[in-house]
C-alpha cells in the first residue's frame, strides 16, 4: 500500500446559487494579467449548456482525457511517438475562439469625442489586438439558459436522451437547469501532466496539488489537449500555460482557497483524503460502470491502524493523517457515498466531487404540497425534471445507479428532516425511506448537520503544510537574509 | 586575390564562426541559468490555429531534413561521397533534398504571411522575430538558389565545405576552399553564422530544449519537497 495525501474537494450543487463570486475572487488574485484576461481557472456553468471553453464535455472534438485499450491506457490526444510528429502543429488543440476574445470598453472615447449630434458611446475593444470587436461569445454566454435552442441544444450530455426528454427539458413550466462550477480537478491520473512533453506539469508529492513549472514550460501545448476538463489554459502572451493552483500560498497558511472562501452558498468543502498509490494505473483500465467505485475504493479509511501505519511509512506526517480523519470530503465521497466525480470516463480520476443537484428533482409537485400517494417513495426521482440520465451522464459515466443511489439518499434525508421540523410526514414513513436509502436516523443527522449547519471549520478541513520545515531543508533562510528572495525574480516577460 | 578581399574571408570566415559560436554558447548558457523562464517556443497557435498548421508543419519537416543532411555530410563526408558514386543515388538525394528546400521555403514564406497579415498574431510578434524570419528567408533562398545554380552540392559540400568547417573546429581555419566559392554560396555561408550570432537571443532557443527525456520518462511527474518515504520533519 502506498498512501498518499491529497487535498479534494466537494461541491454540493443543491447550494450553488449561480452567482459567480467565486470567479471573481479567483479572478481578480490570478488572471487579471496581459494574456490571461480569458482565463477562468473556477467558472459557473449552467447545465444544460456548452460550458466554457464550448462544448469543452465533447472529447470527439477535443480529444482530452484517457482511453482503455485492452490493458492498456493511453491519452487521447498524444503519445510518445504523436509528440514526436505533433510537436510543431498539435492537432486536438482548442484556440482562442473555443473559449472567447476578451474584450473592454473605449471609455476614453466617452470623454475625447469631439462635440457632435449624438452621445458618444464606449465601443467594445479586443483585450488582444486593442481594435474594436463585436462581441459574439464570453466566458458564461449561456447562463441561465440564455440562449438555449443555440447553446444547451448543444449539451453533450444530452446524448442518450429521447426526443421526449429533451423537449421536457424547456417546456414551459417543466424547464429546469442547475449550475455547474468547476475549478481544476486536481486529478489522480492526471492527463495533462502525463502530456507534458518538457515535464513541466507535476502533483506536489506532498498533498497532491497539480502545478505547472513556469520555468520548465516550453509551450508545446500538449496539456491543454489532454485535459478533458480543459482546465489548463495557454497565456498568449508570455507564451507559457498556466492553471489553478488551488491557492496553495492561501493553502500552505491555513487559509481556504479564495473560491472556496467567498462561496455564497458555502456548496465547498475542502479536506484531506489519503488514497493508495499503487492501484491508480490498474482502476484507471477498468471498464466505464466500475469507475466510480473504483475511484472510491482508492480512497482510504483514515482510522484504520493498517493505514496509519502505512502513512506514517509514506512520510505523512500524523497532523494530516489526524486531518483525514476529520475530513468532510471523505465523509461525503467514501462514508455516505453522496458526492461523485464529474465524467470519471475520462479516467483521470478527478479529486473534485459533486453532490448531484436534487432541487429540480423535488420541485415537480403538485398543487398540494409535499404527495406520497405513490408506494414507491422514491418514484419521483426518476420522473424529475431533470432526467436521470442527464445526470448520469455528467457524474456516473452514463450510468444511473450511482446517482440514483445519492439522490435517493439526500431525498429521504430532506424528508426526515421534513419530519422532525414541518410534521407532515411522518417520522416513522421518513425512517422508512433512510432505511431504503441505505441510511439510518443518526447518519441523517451528520448529513443534514454538514449541509446545513456548517461552519467555516466545518466546511474547510486544511492540513498543516509545514512547508517552512521542507523549505528550510532546502534553502537555509539565513542565506539570503537582507537578499531579494528567491523564485522568479524578473517579471514573466515574452522573449528574452 | 586582391588584399581587401582576403581581408574579408578572414572577417568573414575566421572571426566571424568564432564571434558567433562564442556568443551562441555564452549566451544561451547564461541565459539558461537566469533567464530560465525565456525559453520558450512561443507558440502561437492557441491565437491562429489553419495557416499555423500550413506554414510551421512545412517549414518545420523541410528544415529539419535539410539541416539533418548538412550534419550529416559534415560528419561523414566520404560516405556521402561514395553514394553520390552512382549517378542515380545522386539525383534521388538531390532531388529530396530541393524538395526539402522548397517545402522549407513555402512554409516560412506562408508562415511570414501569417505574421504580417493576422492582426492577433501581430500583436505577439517582436522585431527581433523579424529580424529571424528575414535570415532564414535569405538562407532558404540562397540555399535553394544554390542547389538550383551549382548542382551536386551533395557532392562538393562534403568535398570541399566539410573540410573548412572541420577547420574551424579543430581552431586551425583553412580558406583553400572557401576562398574560390561562388558570392551565393558565401553568402549562404555568411548567413548560417548570423544565424548562429541571433539564436541565443531569439525564440530559436526553443530547438535547445526539446524535450527528448518525455520518450523514456515514466508518464506521471511527483515532485516533493522531501524524498517519499522520507519521516516527516527529519532534515534530508
Amino acid at each position: 500500500m502506498n498512501v498518499r495525501s491529497q487535498i479534494s474537494m466537494v461541491f454540493h450543487l443543491d447550494k450553488c446559487i449561480g452567482c459567480h463570486t467565486c470567479s471573481i475572487a479567483c479572478k481578480n488574485i490570478w488572471t487579471d494579467r496581459n494574456g490571461t484576461e480569458y482565463m477562468w481557472w473556477n467558472n459557473v456553468e449552467t447545465k444544460p449548456g456548452t460550458g466554457y471553453p464550448t462544448a469543452w464535455e465533447d472529447q470527439n472534438k477535443y480529444n482530452g482525457g484517457w482511453a482503455a485499450d485492452g490493458s492498456r491506457l493511453r491519452l487521447k490526444s498524444t503519445s510518445k511517438t504523436q509528440t514526436v510528429f505533433n510537436i510543431f502543429h498539435n492537432p486536438s488543440m482548442p484556440t482562442m475562439d473555443d473559449y472567447y476574445e476578451p474584450w473592454t470598453y473605449d471609455y476614453q472615447h466617452l470623454f475625447n469625442a469631439p462635440e457632435g449630434p449624438d452621445q458618444p458611446t464606449a465601443r467594445p475593444i479586443s483585450m488582444v489586438t486593442g481594435e474594436p470587436i463585436n462581441v459574439e461569445s464570453g466566458p458564461n454566454w449561456d447562463d441561465d439558459l440564455s440562449g438555449s435552442p443555440i447553446y444547451a441544444a448543444n449539451d453533450p450530455n444530452l446524448a442518450g436522451l429521447s426526443e421526449e426528454e429533451k423537449a421536457q427539458l424547456s417546456a414551459i413550466e417543466r424547464l429546469v437547469f442547475f449550475y455547474f462550477p468547476r475549478i481544476c480537478n486536481h486529478c489522480l491520473n492526471p492527463a495533462c501532466v502525463a502530456s507534458c512533453p518538457s515535464g513541466a506539469l507535476y502533483k506536489r508529492g506532498e498533498d497532491g496539488i497539480v502545478l505547472l513549472d513556469q520555468t520548465r514550460c516550453r509551450a508545446w501545448r500538449a496539456c491543454i489537449s489532454a485535459c478533458p476538463y480543459k482546465k489548463v489554459f495557454f497565456n498568449w502572451s508570455t507564451g507559457k500555460s498556466e492553471k489553478c493552483i488551488l491557492c496553495f500560498p492561501r493553502v500552505e497558511t491555513g487559509q481556504a482557497p479564495a473560491c472556496f472562501h467567498s462561496c455564497v452558498g458555502r456548496i465547498r468543502y475542502l479536506g484531506v483524503l489519503l488514497y493508495d498509490a499503487g492501484g491508480i494505473e490498474r482502476m484507471a483500465r477498468l471498464p466505464e460502470e466500475e469507475l466510480v467505485e473504483a475511484q472510491r475504493s482508492l480512497v482510504l479509511d483514515p482510522t484504520d491502524p493498517q493505514v496509519i501505519a502505512a502513512a506514517r511509512k509514506s512520510g505523512i506526517h500524523d497532523a494530516v493523517i489526524e486531518s483525514a480523519q476529520r475530513s468532510p470530503v471523505y465523509k461525503f465521497v467514501k462514508e455516505w457515498k453522496l458526492a461523485l466525480p464529474p465524467h470519471v470516463e475520462f479516467r483521470t480520476f478527478p479529486m473534485l466531487f459533486y453532490v448531484p443537484p436534487l432541487a429540480p428533482v423535488m420541485a415537480n409537485r403538485g398543487a398540494t404540497g409535499v404527495e406520497n400517494v405513490s408506494q414507491d417513495l422514491f418514484h419521483d426521482i426518476d420522473t424529475a425534471r431533470v432526467p436521470m440520465r442527464f445526470l448520469a451522464n455528467l457524474f456516473g459515466a452514463g450510468h444511473e445507479g450511482k446517482v440514483r443511489y445519492t439522490l435517493r439518499k439526500q431525498k429521504a434525508v430532506r424528508w426526515y428532516r421534513r419530519a422532525l421540523t414541518v410534521g407532515d410526514v411522518g417520522v416513522d414513513l421518513a425512517e422508512r425511506m433512510l432505511r431504503e436509502a441505505d441510511s439510518n436516523v443518526e447518519e441523517a443527522e451528520a448529513i443534514y448537520r454538514l449541509t446545513s449547519l456548517c461552519t467555516v471549520d466545518d466546511r474547510y478541513v486544511i492540513p498543516p503544510m509545514y512547508r517552512e520545515e521542507a523549505i528550510e531543508m532546502m534553502r537555509d533562510p539565513l542565506e539570503h537574509k537582507q537578499g531579494v528572495g528567491f523564485g522568479l525574480l524578473r517579471g514573466p516577460r515574452r522573449g528574452m | 586575390m586582391t588584399n581587401l578581399a582576403t581581408y574579408f574571408d578572414q572577417l568573414l570566415f575566421v572571426a566571424l564562426p568564432y564571434v558567433a559560436f562564442f556568443v551562441f554558447f555564452l549566451v544561451s548558457i547564461t541565459r539558461y541559468h537566469w533567464r530560465g523562464f525565456t525559453y520558450s517556443s512561443l507558440s502561437s497557435q492557441f491565437l491562429e490555429n489553419r495557416q499555423h498548421f500550413w506554414g510551421l508543419v512545412p517549414f518545420h519537416y523541410g528544415i529539419i531534413v535539410v539541416l539533418t543532411g548538412h550534419v550529416v555530410a559534415w560528419l561523414i563526408p566520404r560516405q556521402v561521397l561514395w553514394w553520390n558514386d552512382r549517378p542515380l543515388r545522386l539525383y534521388i538525394l538531390e532531388i529530396s533534398a530541393l524538395a526539402c528546400g522548397l517545402l522549407t521555403l513555402i512554409g516560412l514564406v506562408s508562415l511570414m504571411l501569417r505574421r504580417l497579415t493576422v492582426s492577433k498574431i501581430r500583436v505577439v510578434t517582436s522585431k527581433l522575430d523579424w529580424v529571424v524570419l528575414l535570415l532564414l528567408l535569405a538562407q532558404v533562398v540562397s540555399g535553394v538558389g544554390t542547389a538550383v545554380l551549382y548542382p551536386w552540392g551533395s557532392s562538393w559540400y562534403a568535398a570541399m565545405a566539410a573540410p573548412y568547417l572541420w577547420s574551424i573546429l579543430k581552431l586551425n581555419p583553412d580558406l583553400t576552399y572557401i576562398a574560390a566559392m561562388p558570392p551565393l554560396v558565401k553568402f549562404h555561408i555568411v548567413g548560417a553564422f548570423a544565424l548562429i550570432l541571433v539564436f541565443p537571443f531569439s525564440r530559436l532557443v526553443h530547438i535547445l530544449v526539446i524535450p527528448n527525456p518525455y520518450l523514456w520518462r515514466k508518464p506521471q511527474v511527483a515532485r516533493w519537497y522531501r524524498a517519499p518515504g522520507e519521516a516527516a520533519g527529519e532534515p534530508v
